[in-house]
């Protein structure tokens, strides 16, 4: 048993001794690394090790959690005293208590998460990961002429998890990213763009040159960018763009949206909600995955699930709160915040690839809008209505023309997803939410 | 105040001489500053949804970051733990940024800055109040927002409090220190009508205890507001699309300067040439009408600090003097390098993360405009009460901010109720195109947050009611 395991041990230990009927507890160490770059130099270099532990007591139905950086024994032993009294004060919640004993295992895949080779890496190459990066980007045109900057992050995390069922587990895996942000200019101002890599492993992550050309030729696009008169067209997310969409998938599938029917998609286990060619599935399993992991955060088995297959909805996604109190079965998708509450995490939630090459998605469109990035905040998965500002590209007969922005593209989720009418085989996995290239039958564009 | 007084020294074993001696191992390797943060907060939160307490929970975040400045870089470090051999780690990592070999000018022994002033001065803390007295303010909320309207079937309420202990000691030998409170009290209600579902919102807040939840912050007015809102939304109709007139009502609708203006004024993104503003002090970015300010200095507010997170004084900045760009918010970093004063904009999210120029309380000052007047002018438009957020690209300028509640303005009075509006515009021509500025100043009420680069922080945002000449609404009628 590993030091953090003992620790997570000794907290459930004391709760228990003072009162509690059951408890929990988590603890994620990780050794970080950060360096950014700008305009060639070091700008920023962090590095540090931090740990947090998270419990959860219950007394009976009744529960209160606790969060503490200061893993000190003395401290440790006040919080898991006050966590128990705090209990006390709560109210009885009959779907309260740990997952059901029946569902934890002890023996776990292995998921190919870790990769030491990365410790053989010292700091001054992964400097130069960042510096070859930006390099890349500032070198591919004469309008990048300024950048916010390259950086590398590299994590080494370590999961421990403890209950009083009897449940001690650990996982520990690697994970990096490369990311650049490139600014063009053109006497019709400034545009800035990015493209990022993330990996777990050192040899899935793309290479600086690759990373910093792409980003370059983003911003490079988006010069002289203009509003367009307020429109109705057919509209083409890029799998950038096309991720925030699985994002509201997600938080429309969550169990506590769903027991809360603060969700669009309430009361439709199977029903058609997308169209026949959408399958969406959320994928704890896939090996080396970012979001990848043997159990979740309540110690119960990860899983695949399937969310929409064919376009009808088959599952929710459920902790084991969620779960009991739907009358459903946890899917492993119990995620602590940092407060040491327990809520719905996605692990690997994407959108399958389809059959099109995103060069004949842009073919099939005589005027649209290819979407490249989405800001704000204008979605509301309660009721579905969907309005955000967009940048992008316009679309004239299957071909690209000039840059797009200061505009805004509006709908409802319902109707967006059901008239899905191609789909890419070009699915992006830069972080554990994925998507291929889109095609929205139409939507409307206000712009001028 | 003495620096003896401070937590760090009472209960965590931090002393002076060790102070001089992790500064020294900061600056072991060159390096133009060096500085420590030593942080200890403690939170609390509780819940209430289904009518029952869900949970209660307490966070402990203790930990100090070891920052060195050389030239234009930053070396930083931190550490959970505060004995003197973690931090002695800490502080050597952070001096690898400087590669001098030689060693840096000699430490000054930190002496306390005496504070004088104290824009949160409270007898009693939140934190140390009876939690049943915190419960029973969830307790009024859930019950206001379920008797106000049947329709409400759903309603889940939240009490947050911190308390925050700061110590920054900085190799010029300055050692200062705070004790900041902050409360929140959130209802979010659900209403439900022939299988329609809309949600309402309302939270407020403040740097105070629990005196502050009176009045319309009192919970049973939270949580009508917030069930007014979401049975209002029921019969909304689809907003419209293109541009028109907006007028922004008074308070949280200044979320519209902090995004289209405020970040943009972050120097560290004109020190960069990175922000669309960059280089235009001086110039005219705004109608005369306009005045915008940051002050972190008022009392009890979200955004108020007694010093930054660097340890210097928080100022009244005047940003904006009738259109006017006066200056940027600084940090340490930007204003030696573009050699201007120190504004107290320095904040970070923790003693995890490095400080950067961050707004406090960002608003426009009163015009003259009586408020009616200004609705009444309109012929055709939208006006905008409340929002849900809003986002910047600080190199476009461009912005969005989403309307919770906005209504249609025809012929100078309010119609129909608006669902789902995205206002999107141009950061550097939205203030020239403000045509009116009423007299009606109001704050937000307590809840705003802002994030940049992952570092989230506490803020306020405040504005008169005004007019602007022409905006892009982004709805589905055309």
């Amino acid at each position: 048993m590993s030091n953090l395991q003992n620790i997570a041990q000794r907290a459930i230990d004391r709760a228990k001794t003072n009162g509690a009927s059951a408890a929990d507890a988590m603890i994620r160490e990780d050794d970080t690394f950060s360096v950014t770059v700008r305009m060639g130099e070091v700008e920023t270099l962090k590095e540090a090790i931090s740990r947090s532990l998270m419990l959860r007591v219950f007394i009976g139905k009744r529960t209160a959690t606790s969060h503490t950086s200061d893993l000190s024994p003395a401290v440790l032993d006040l919080l898991v005293d006050e966590t128990v009294e705090m209990a006390r004060l709560t109210s009885e919640d009959k779907s309260g208590g740990l997952p059901e004993e029946a569902i934890q295992r002890s023996g776990f895949p292995d998921l190919d998460l870790l990769d030491t080779s990365w410790e053989t890496m010292t700091p001054d190459e992964r400097i130069s990961l960042a510096l070859r990066t930006e390099a890349a980007a500032l070198s591919a045109d004469k309008a990048i002429t300024n950048s916010e900057g390259a950086s590398f992050e590299y994590a080494r995390s370590r999961i421990a998890l403890a209950n009083t069922q009897g449940f001690n587990g650990s996982y520990e895996g690697t994970g990096a990213g490369l990311y650049c942000v490139p600014i063009a200019q053109s006497k019709a101002g400034m545009q800035r763009d990015h493209w990022m890599s993330a990996a777990r492993h050192r040899n899935q992550l793309a290479t600086p040159e690759e990373i910093g050309k792409r980003a370059a030729e983003r911003a490079l696009r988006r010069l002289g960018a203009r509003k367009i008169p307020t429109c109705r067209v057919p509209v083409i997310f890029d799998p950038l763009s096309a991720r925030s969409l699985l994002n509201h998938i997600f938080e429309a599938v969550s169990g506590s949206a769903i027991y809360r029917r603060s969700s669009f998609l309430v009361d439709q286990i199977g029903q058609p909600v997308a169209s026949p060619n959408v399958t969406v599935v959320d994928d704890a399993l896939m090996p080396a995955g970012l979001g990848s992991s043997p159990f979740d955060d309540e110690g119960v088995p990860t899983q695949t699930t399937a969310i929409i297959e064919n376009g009808v909805l088959k599952n929710y996604l459920h902790s084991a709160y969620t779960a009991r109190k739907l009358g459903s079965k946890p899917t492993g998708s119990g995620t602590r915040a940092a407060s040491g509450a327990v809520t719905i995490g996605p692990t690997n939630f994407y959108l399958k690839a389809g059959s099109h090459k995103p060069d004949e998605i842009l073919s099939s469109v005589t005027k649209g809008l290819y979407v490249v990035e989405l800001i704000g905040f204008g979605v509301n998965t309660v009721s579905g209505d969907y309005s955000r500002g967009a940048v992008g590209l316009w679309i004239e007969n299957g071909k690209l023309t000039h840059p797009v922005q200061e505009v805004t593209i509006a709908g409802n989720l319902r109707e967006m997803l059901k008239n899905i009418e191609m789909i890419g085989d070009d699915v992006t996995f830069i972080g554990s939410i994925a998507a291929p290239t889109l095609k929205i039958g139409n939507m409307v564009i206000s712009g001028a | 105040m003495e620096l003896n007084k401070s937590i760090f020294f009472e209960q965590h074993n931090v002393s002076t001489s060790d102070l001089g001696t992790y500064l020294s191992e900061a600056l072991s390797r060159g390096g133009d500053y060096a500085d420590l943060y030593f942080e200890y907060r403690i939170n609390h939160s509780i819940v209430l949804e289904e009518q029952i307490i869900k949970s209660a929970t307490k966070g402990v975040n203790l930990g100090v970051g070891v920052r060195v400045i050389s030239g234009e870089k930053t070396g930083y470090a931190y550490s959970d733990n505060l004995n003197r051999e973690h931090i002695i780690k800490a502080a050597r990592t952070a001096a690898f940024i400087a590669n001098t070999s030689s060693a840096g000018g000699a430490i000054q022994v930190p002496t306390p800055l005496n504070q004088e002033r104290n824009f949160y001065n409270i007898p009693i803390f939140p934190a140390e109040l009876e939690i049943r007295q915190k419960i029973a303010l969830l307790e009024q909320a859930d019950h206001a927002a379920r008797t106000y309207d049947s329709r409400i079937k759903q309603v889940q309420a939240s009490y947050i409090d911190e308390t925050k202990h700061v110590l920054i000691v900085t190799s010029e030998g300055k050692a200062t220190w705070d004790l900041q409170p902050l409360v929140r009290l959130n209802v979010m209600c659900i209403a439900e009508e022939n299988g329609k579902r809309q949600s309402g919102y309302q939270g407020g807040g403040g740097r105070r205890a629990l005196e502050i939840f009176a009045g319309e912050l009192s919970p049973p007015a939270l949580a009508r507001e917030s069930a007014r809102q979401a049975i209002l939304q029921l019969h909304a109709v689809d907003a419209p699309a293109g541009t028109m007139e907006v007028v922004l009502g008074p308070g949280w609708p200044g979320i519209l300067l902090h995004e289209a203006i405020g970040h943009g004024l972050e120097a560290d993104f004109n020190r960069k040439k990175t922000s669309a503003f960059a280089g235009l002090v001086g110039q005219k970015v705004g109608s005369e009408l306009c005045t915008v300010v940051d002050d972190g200095t008022i009392p009890f507010r979200r955004g108020s600090l007694n010093m930054d997170d660097e340890g210097n004084p928080t100022h009244e900045t005047v940003l904006i003097e009738k259109g006017v760009l006066q200056g940027y918010l600084q940090d340490r970093l930007s204003s030696k390098l573009m050699k201007s004063a120190l504004t107290g904009n320095g904040r970070r999210q923790g003693y995890d993360h490095i400080p950067m120029p961050r707004m406090t309380n960002t608003f426009m000052m009163s015009g003259e405009s009586a408020p009616e007047d200004i609705v009444k002018s309109v012929k055709k438009g939208l006006y905008a009460v409340h929002f849900g957020g809003g986002q910047v690209d600080i190199t476009s300028g461009k912005f969005v901010f989403s309307a919770s509640e906005a209504y249609l303005i025809e012929d100078g009075h309010l119609t129909a109720p608006v669902k789902g509006a995205t206002l999107i515009g141009d950061g550097p021509t939205v203030l020239r195109q403000v045509t009116a500025v009423g007299n009606d100043l109001k704050l937000d009420q307590g809840v705003g947050i802002c994030g940049k680069d992952g570092q989230t922080i506490p803020v306020s945002v405040g504005l008169p009611t005004i007019k602007i000449r022409e905006i892009t609404v982004g709805g589905t009628e055309k």
